[in-house]
């Protein structure tokens, strides 16, 4: 894992001791609300609807036990016990009070954390692949670039007014578990005919109330080469992004209003202009950072076998257990979306398990994945049981990864101060209806359903199988609901289907959808996605609205 | 329709509502709010303690305010998942 190294450290002291003093002046009545609450949201905290939320970074999702343990410290002495894992690899805290938040950046900085540029016209937390560096389909660690993009757009003054956020993923296999298509530059790891290492660059993805997948700007970059590739980028959105119409700011808007082609041809001769001042990394320093993302030191006597005799231990593996790319080794996906739960919330007590099981069996490392679930990524097979039981006795081995179960949901009009309509209690009823069988659930197969409580899409609603998006109708909450979407490899953007419907009416219809899809798929391995593209809308349309 | 008047404390946060004299955690304590409310907003404002003051349309019931707006009622109990954390104004099935 990345350590920070002393320049690292500085700019988070320097930045921590700016807010400070901010918060102090407002606390105090120097400035006013309207001055401080730009300089609040460049450091992720906003006012929801019952208090400040605190969106903290966990950089591409990776945290130590360490760290781990501090978040759960911050969730108990300055929030309600509890945090909320965000669908960009953040955490979230939603009780905090200003007159306390300089004690709580104190503690977050010590263990190397912050919550910059988690808000406002910047470039966001990097997000990647909750595998990275254990996956068994993987070319290489994304993570390392990832890293390199994160010091890199870090306070970059050139990009911290952007016509709008901007948000980057990396990743490094045919796989994409981080949605790279929806992001505004998705980057992907791979080699050239020639053996060499570089990235296939996408641009211009997004969700929210623009929906767009994102278009192939570059077949490939050579590593050495990203960044000033991605600067190029950021160079012709700034200059030419929307700064008069904030529906129309975002890159997605440029790069389909000029074109992909005319898009390609400025950010080439960008670049061709700004190669000659060598603003990529030194060689250097990508070996030192690479050097801090190498291999755990395995055990390479690790039994591969796996004593699947405890039949609940046995659903637990072949749901939520991935394969690693070291023999002996697994990945451990821990879900949180238990019975009843809300999806995202982990208590101070589960972070502190967690980070304990961390060190002791998964080489001191948790990753945070954008369905809003933790992963133990480098877990011997022989101490797999051990987890699992550790984890089932605090409610955290719920065998539902990818089920109908595991649904993600923003934090809607119950936090949110942009909702429109609630999104937890959609997502908790129609788990619900499934929640006490798993067999069903399996049976069901692969689902991604997927809430927003309104049109911004941090629920990801567009990328769902399944995606319900909450609407405001004359004052009442009020359901949209939408099939086809994908954030995954097949991106695809889910469409509406028919008519809105309230609360209730939302939850028949997902139970419709899904009876209709049992009834209708060609065979039990094939999944709602691909039943729903293979017979189209109107088959599921009738289901619904008959 | 009354109207009431709320906003959130700027230390902590908290989702108040206007007594009459005084800031209450609690709806039940919130009075109705005549022409006088504009100016009240507007000082308010100008006073910078307290983050976005609103005036609110709220229905007057048997059992005490009931806020019209759905966003409104939420802001009043706390969140509708988290009953554990429900303020005593409103019930939280009635949101």
């Amino acid at each position: 894992m990345y350590r920070y190294d002393q320049y690292d450290q500085a700019i988070v002291d320097a930045r921590v001791a700016e807010f400070k003093d901010q918060v102090g002046r407002r606390l105090r009545n120097e400035i006013t609300e309207d001055q401080f609450k730009p300089l609040r949201l460049m450091n992720g905290l906003y006012l929801q609807l019952h208090a400040y939320m605190l969106r903290v970074a966990i950089p591409y999702g990776t945290l130590s036990g360490t760290q781990m343990r501090t978040l759960a410290h911050i969730a108990r002495k300055y929030d309600r016990d509890y945090a909320h894992f965000t669908t960009r690899q953040n955490v979230q805290y939603n009780w905090i009070k200003l007159e306390q938040f300089s004690d709580l950046l104190d503690d977050l900085s010590k263990v190397e954390m912050h919550a910059f540029q988690t808000s406002g016209n910047c470039i966001r937390n990097i997000s990647s692949d909750q595998f990275a560096g254990a996956a068994a389909d993987e070319l290489a660690d994304p993570r390392p670039y990832a890293e390199l993009l994160r010091q890199w757009s870090t306070l970059h003054p050139e990009f911290s007014f952007l016509p709008r956020k901007f948000k980057i993923a990396v990743i490094a296999s045919d796989t994409d578990r981080a949605a790279i298509q929806l992001h505004d530059i998705g980057l992907q790891l791979r080699k050239n005919d020639a053996g060499d290492l570089g990235f296939r660059v996408y641009v211009g993805g997004g969700m929210g109330r623009t929906p767009i997948i994102g278009k192939l700007l570059r077949e490939f970059i050579p590593v050495g080469e990203y960044l000033s590739y991605c600067e190029a980028i950021l160079r012709v959105y700034n200059r030419y992004g929307r700064r008069d119409n904030i529906y129309k700011a975002r890159i997605k808007i440029l790069v389909t209003e000029l074109g992909i082609e005319e898009f390609t041809k400025q950010v080439e001769a960008e670049w061709a202009l700004m190669k000659p001042l060598g603003l990529d990394a030194p060689k250097a320093e990508y070996d030192r950072i690479i050097a801090q993302f190498a291999d755990p030191a395995y055990d390479l006597a690790a039994p591969d076998s796996l004593d699947l005799s405890d039949p609940d231990f046995a659903v637990w593996v072949s749901q939520n257990v991935h394969a690693h790319k070291q023999p002996g080794y697994a990945i451990a996906t821990i879900s949180l979306k238990p019975k009843r739960g809300i999806p995202g919330d982990a208590s101070s007590a589960q972070m502190d398990l967690i980070a304990d099981l961390a060190e002791k069996y998964a080489q001191d490392e948790i990753r945070v994945t954008h369905s809003q679930n933790l992963v133990l990524a480098h877990v011997r097979k022989a101490d797999l049981y051990a987890v699992w039981q550790a984890l089932a006795a605090a409610d955290l081995a719920t065998p539902n990864l990818d089920l109908v179960t595991d649904i993600i949901a923003c934090p809607g009009m119950d936090y949110c101060t942009l909702a429109n309509a609630r999104s937890i209690p959609i997502a908790q009823k129609i788990a619900a209806k499934f929640e006490n069988s798993v067999s069903e659930q399996r049976d069901i197969g692969e689902l991604k359903i997927k809430v927003s409580g309104c049109i911004n899409g941090c629920g990801h609603h567009h990328a769902g199988h399944i995606g319900i998006l909450g609407v405001d109708k004359k004052g009442e909450e009020a359901y949209q609901l939408l099939l086809g979407g994908s954030g995954a490899e097949d991106a695809s953007l889910a469409k509406i289907l028919g008519p809105g419907m309230d609360e209730n009416g939302i939850v028949a219809a997902v139970d419709k959808l899904i009876a209709h899809y049992r009834l209708v798929r060609s065979g039990p391995s094939e999944r709602f996605l691909d039943t729903y593209r293979r017979l189209g809308a109107s088959s599921f349309k009738e289901a619904v609205y008959g | 329709m009354p109207r009431i008047l709320t906003g959130n404390r700027l230390e902590t946060g908290d989702v108040l509502w206007w007594s009459g004299s005084d800031w209450s955690l609690h709806l039940k304590d919130a009075v109705a709010i005549g022409d006088e409310g504009d100016a009240l907003v507007a000082r308010l404002v100008a006073e910078e303690r307290i983050n976005d003051p609103l005036l609110i349309d709220a229905d007057q019931t048997p059992t005490g305010w009931m806020p019209k707006s759905t966003r409104e009622r939420v802001r009043a109990v706390g969140p509708s998942v988290r009953p554990d954390f429900a303020l005593p104004s409103i019930s939280v099935e009635a949101i």
